[in-house]
Order: C-alpha cells, then structure tokens, then sequence
C-alpha cells in the first residue's frame, strides 16, 4: 500500500467516523435520559436520506403517510387511554398538542413537494419531517413503558427496528436513492482529493457536536434534560417531566439521524435497511465508551471507521465482521475493568 | 386553605401505609407532623406531590382537583416538596442546582432568575461562596442548604420538608429551623416532618401526631407542646437529650 492509498482511506475512514460519531452521541444522549437502548437510530438515518431524495427529484416522500400514520396512532391511543383514565379533555388538549408540530411540517412537506426548491431547503424539509416522528415514536412506543426495565426496553426497541425496517419498505418501496452532493466542490490537501461532501461531514459533526456540548451545558433546557437523567425524582420535582426529558431526547436523537442521513446519501446510495447498518456501527462506538462517555464514544467511532476503511481495502468480504469483532475485545476489556465493583441495578 | 384532604389513604400493593388522614393547612401556617419511624409520613407527603396515588380527593389551593394532579402541575401551582435524601443533582454546580430549581417558572415565562439567585444566595451565603462547586462535594447541612435554596427558586406557596434536621449537627440544625421559621415572613407556608419534635413544635402553629398509619392526635402547637402523652413520648427526657446531643 503506498500513502496515497493510506491517505485516501484515512480520509473515508475518517468521514465514516464522524457518522458513527454522530450516531454514537445520539445513541447516548437518548440512553442517558432514558435508559433506552435505541436500536433503531440507524432507520432516522435511512429515512432522512429517502426522505431528502424524494424531494429532491420532486417527488412526495413516503414520510408523509408515515407521519400522518404516527400522529393518528399517537392520538388515538391518548384518547383511549384518557377515556380509562377518565380524564378525556386533558388527554385530548395534550394529544393535540403533541399532533401540531408533526401535522404542520408533514404539511409543509406535502405542499412543497411537486416543486424543485434548492437543495438546501430540500434538507431542512426531510430533516425536519424525521425530527418531528421521533417524539411521536417515543410518545407512541416508550412512553407508556417508562417504568420498564432496561432489558424490556432493549426488547422493544428490537421489534421497533423490524417494524420501521418493513414500514421503511412499504413507505419508501426497495430502490436505493443517492442524491448529488450539497456542494459539488472538490479541494484537495497535498494530492489528496478531499469531497466537499466529506468536509460537510466533518463540519456538521463538530458543529452538532458543539451544539450539543452548549446546548447541555449552557442552557437551562440542556441542564434540565441532564438532571433528568441523573436524578429523575430530583428533576421531576423542579418540574422536569421524564416525558417532556424523553420526547426532547427523541427530538434530538432523530435530528441528529435526519442530519447523517441527509448527508451520506450523496456519498453512498441509501436503502431503506442501510441505516441499521450505519446506527449499529455507532452503537458499536457508543459501547466503546461503555454507554457513557461521549469523548470515548467518538474515540470509537473514529477506530470503528478507520477499522472499517482499512479492512475493506485488505479483505473487502470480511469488513462488516471485522468491524462488529472489535466489539468483542472491548466487552471484555470493559467486564475486566469491571469485576469486583457491584452491578448497578438499573 | 392551601392544602385540605379528608380520609386520605395509600397503600403499597396491599400494604396501607397511610390510613384515613384528613389535614388542613391555611395560609401562613407552618404545619408539622411528627411521629416515628415507619409511621407513613413520608408516605403521606409524596402523596400529597402525586408521586403516589392516593384514595381520597385532596384540594390544593382552594381547589378539588380531579382527576389528580400530576407532580409537574403541583410544582407548576406552587406546591414544593424537599424529600429526605434532598434528590440533588450530585454532579453539577451548586448555581446549575439553584437554577433547575426555578426551571418550570422560567418555562413559563419568568424571567427572574438572577435576583432570585441573590435572594438564595442572601440567605445562605455559604452557598454563593461554593457557587461553582458540584453539589456532590457539600457537607451535610449545606446540602439541606442547597436543598432549601433550591426549592425557593420556585416560589412555592407551600413547602414540604421531610426531616430536614436529619443527620446534621445542631448547630446547623438551629440555623435551618430558624431559615424554615423565617419563610413565612417570605410568603411560604410549610409543611414540615421531623422527629426532632421539640424544635418542630417550637416553630409550628399547628401539629399532627402520626403513628402506624394514622393521625392519634392533632392540635394548637400549645396544645401539643403540654399534652402529656406527647411529653412523654416525643418531649420527653430521653427524646429531648436525643435532639440536643
Ligand atoms: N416503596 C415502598 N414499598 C413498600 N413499602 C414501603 C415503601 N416505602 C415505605 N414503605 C413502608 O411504608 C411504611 C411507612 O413508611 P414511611 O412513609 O417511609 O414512614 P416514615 O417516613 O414515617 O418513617 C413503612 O412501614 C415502610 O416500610
Ligand atoms: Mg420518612
């Protein structure tokens, strides 16, 4: 392998990375406020990138129906659970509340559609449609199960995977979609050619990065979803809602997969099963930083691409397995670490 | 009245830990429950915050409100509630603390946070001296400092403390009995728990006596402080050494 090679696959192994990144942290964020093992992170990821190529070539995304689909099933089952709860008013006025934001960007979507807008505001379309499903899937799928037990939860969140797999199939059809990059620039450091799709990579990782960090540190709703995660009964009691915690948490963790999604559709062509690919990459990263720490978490998901770049250009059939075996040495590395301090009961 | 409930029980499972209390608290009013351990006064309090559910109707703020109220709409109407292992956010700052603290007045458009910090922080300056400090690394009776300061962020008309005497020296114990004395001046009624029923009685004007489950008695301050049975069993020689030392 000469250093051009090298370079050339540190350079994809690099903007794998800051994807896997990006999945890993969503991955986190939701598992820390929620206990939630989020499996199907990777499907935002898939259903941004349909989302985003519908519109693109002026067709109506299937997301509409799916959204449209979410909020009746959200709606429906507030008011069913407002009728035996006897309180009907009070869950209709909360069902409607949750329906609005969903119900007013599916819209804007649908009437935008047929047009051909700049593929900026495309972005912002498909990105914000996938944000509004995530707390519509956290309100329909985990809310009525906060009191679970986290293996409960991880059970849930395997079915829902299959289950958006098959609706991604039934919403989006099984062709694959690839979209002209945002900027169709090319720079090049030394001779080494560097798509202006994989600085916009980099360049949304950092900022969304960044965000986040400011968002958690520096605002008064970031340190209200940090201290429901640290201490939900203590949260609860400034008036910090779990729910409202979880549905922000989903709010994110979804945008977070919009924006990846948005961006590797112009690098690799995007199925409607791709995503669980990509979000079980970053799910590998988050366990490297053992479901906790962030910095480790990008750590692992910089190796996780650089693992993955490299192997696919020495034994190409044997990336995937290359890469989910690095989890295997970290597991025991982590349990290694681990013996002797008592298991949190969570 | 701020907060009235009558025949008032809840249970664990099968367990009924707290049977058909009826308690009343006016404007103003520093109110305390005293009684042993076990008896279902924590119980009764968390109950009262909607974190249990509780048979029996209960008006908050002059109010019968069905169905009943979610925690987050109690804290939103101003009702407070300190639970005995205070539920602090460990790790982060004494000011991110404080802050949370008024984060549902601020969600609904408050935007006082600065001067109520200063109020907090004029009543226990020990706090504002620590103010970057993670709230994990306070000693005992600044915790409770932090957890007092916390809640009156919010403005609660009504506070409920559940032992905030508990396991802090004395010294520090008369500094929080006097702050909790004080509240009322502020326009906070309370609430109080404490098996500290001398120092309890003291700054009360009302008081409940519960055992097993129950109220056994209730009256005027006065009336507690020279009922015979609660001098033996709770003013008595033995209890009264226990709250000194
Ligand atoms: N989470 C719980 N599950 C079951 N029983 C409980 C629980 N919490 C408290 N109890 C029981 O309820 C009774 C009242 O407890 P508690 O309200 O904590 O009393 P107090 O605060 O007066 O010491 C006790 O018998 C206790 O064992
Ligand atoms: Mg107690």
């Amino acid at each position: 392998m000469n250093s051009f090679v090298a370079s050339y696959l540190i350079q994809e192994g690099i903007t794998n990375g800051a994807i896997y990144c990006l999945l890993a942290v969503a991955i986190l964020l939701v598992f820390s406020v929620t206990r939630i093992i989020f499996i199907p992170q990777g499907e935002f990821v898939s259903y941004a990138a349909l989302t985003y190529a519908a519109l693109r070539e002026g067709k109506l995304p299937g997301t509409v129906g799916f959204t449209l689909a979410l909020v009746s099933v959200m709606v429906g089952a507030r008011l069913l659970r407002g009728i035996a709860e006897g309180n009907l008013r009070h869950s209709l006025l909360e069902a409607l509340k949750s329906a609005l934001l969903p119900l007013l960007v599916a819209v804007v979507v649908f009437a935008s559609a047929p047009y051909v807008l700049p593929a900026a505001v495309d972005a912002l379309l498909a990105i914000a449609l996938v944000t509004a499903n995530g707390p519509l899937i956290y309100a329909i799928v985990y809310q009525p199960l906060a009191k679970s037990s986290t293996l409960v939860l991880l059970i849930v969140s395997m079915a829902l995977h299959l289950v958006l797999v098959e609706f991604g199939l039934f919403f989006f059809g099984p062709g694959g979609a690839r979209t002209e990059p945002l900027l169709d620039l090319s720079f090049s450091i030394g001779s080494l050619p560097v798509p202006a799709q994989s600085l916009a990579i980099y360049l949304a990782a950092a900022v969304l990065i960044l965000g986040l960090f400011l968002f958690s540190e520096r605002t008064l709703y970031g340190k209200a979803l940090r201290a429901a995660a640290i201490n939900p009964l203590g949260a609860r009691l400034m008036g910090v809602s779990s729910t409202m915690a979880g549905s922000v948490a989903f709010a994110a963790s979804a945008f977070i997969g919009a924006v990846c999604g948005v961006l590797v559709s112009s690098v690799t062509t995007i199925y409607y099963d791709t995503g669980f690919v990509l979000g079980l990459k970053g799910f590998v990263a988050a366990v490297i930083g053992g479901f906790v720490s962030y910095p480790l978490a990008a750590l692992g998901a910089l190796a996780v691409g650089l693992m993955e770049s490299f192997s696919a250009f020495y034994a190409s059939q044997y990336k995937e397995t290359i890469v989910f075996t690095l989890i295997i040495p970290v597991l025991l590395w982590r349990s290694m670490r681990r013996r002797g301090t008592p298991e949190e009961d969570h | 009245m701020l907060l009235e409930c009558s025949d008032l029980s809840v249970s664990y499972g099968k367990i009924a830990a707290v049977r058909g209390v009826s308690l009343q608290i006016a404007e103003g009013q520093i109110v305390t429950i005293v009684g042993p351990n076990g008896a279902g006064k924590s119980t009764l309090l968390s109950a009262l915050m909607g974190l249990l559910p509780c048979s029996g109707p209960v008006a908050y703020f002059g109010r019968a409100r069905k169905p009943a109220p979610s925690t987050e709409a109690l804290v939103r109407l101003g009702l407070g509630l300190i639970p005995e292992n205070r539920e602090l956010f460990a790790p982060m700052s004494i000011d991110d603390n404080l802050r949370l603290g008024a984060f549902d007045r601020w969600r609904a458009g408050a935007r006082d946070m600065e001067a109520s910090l200063a109020e907090v922080f004029a009543l226990f300056p020990r706090l504002e001296e620590r103010r970057a400090q993670p709230a994990g690394t306070l000693s005992g009776g600044e915790r409770q400092m932090l957890a007092i300061g916390r809640a009156l962020m919010g403005r609660p008309k009504l506070l409920m403390l559940d032992e905030p005497s508990l396991g802090l020296a004395p010294l520090i114990v008369r500094d929080i009995f006097e702050i909790i004395k004080s509240l009322r001046a502020r326009g906070v009624s309370v609430l109080l728990i404490e098996q500290n029923a001398r120092a309890a009685i003291n700054i009360s004007d009302y008081g409940y006596v519960m055992e097993a489950g129950e109220f056994v008695l209730q009256g005027s301050a006065a009336e507690l402080a020279n009922n015979a049975k609660v001098i033996e069993t709770y003013l008595g020689v033995s209890s009264a050494a226990k709250a000194e030392s």
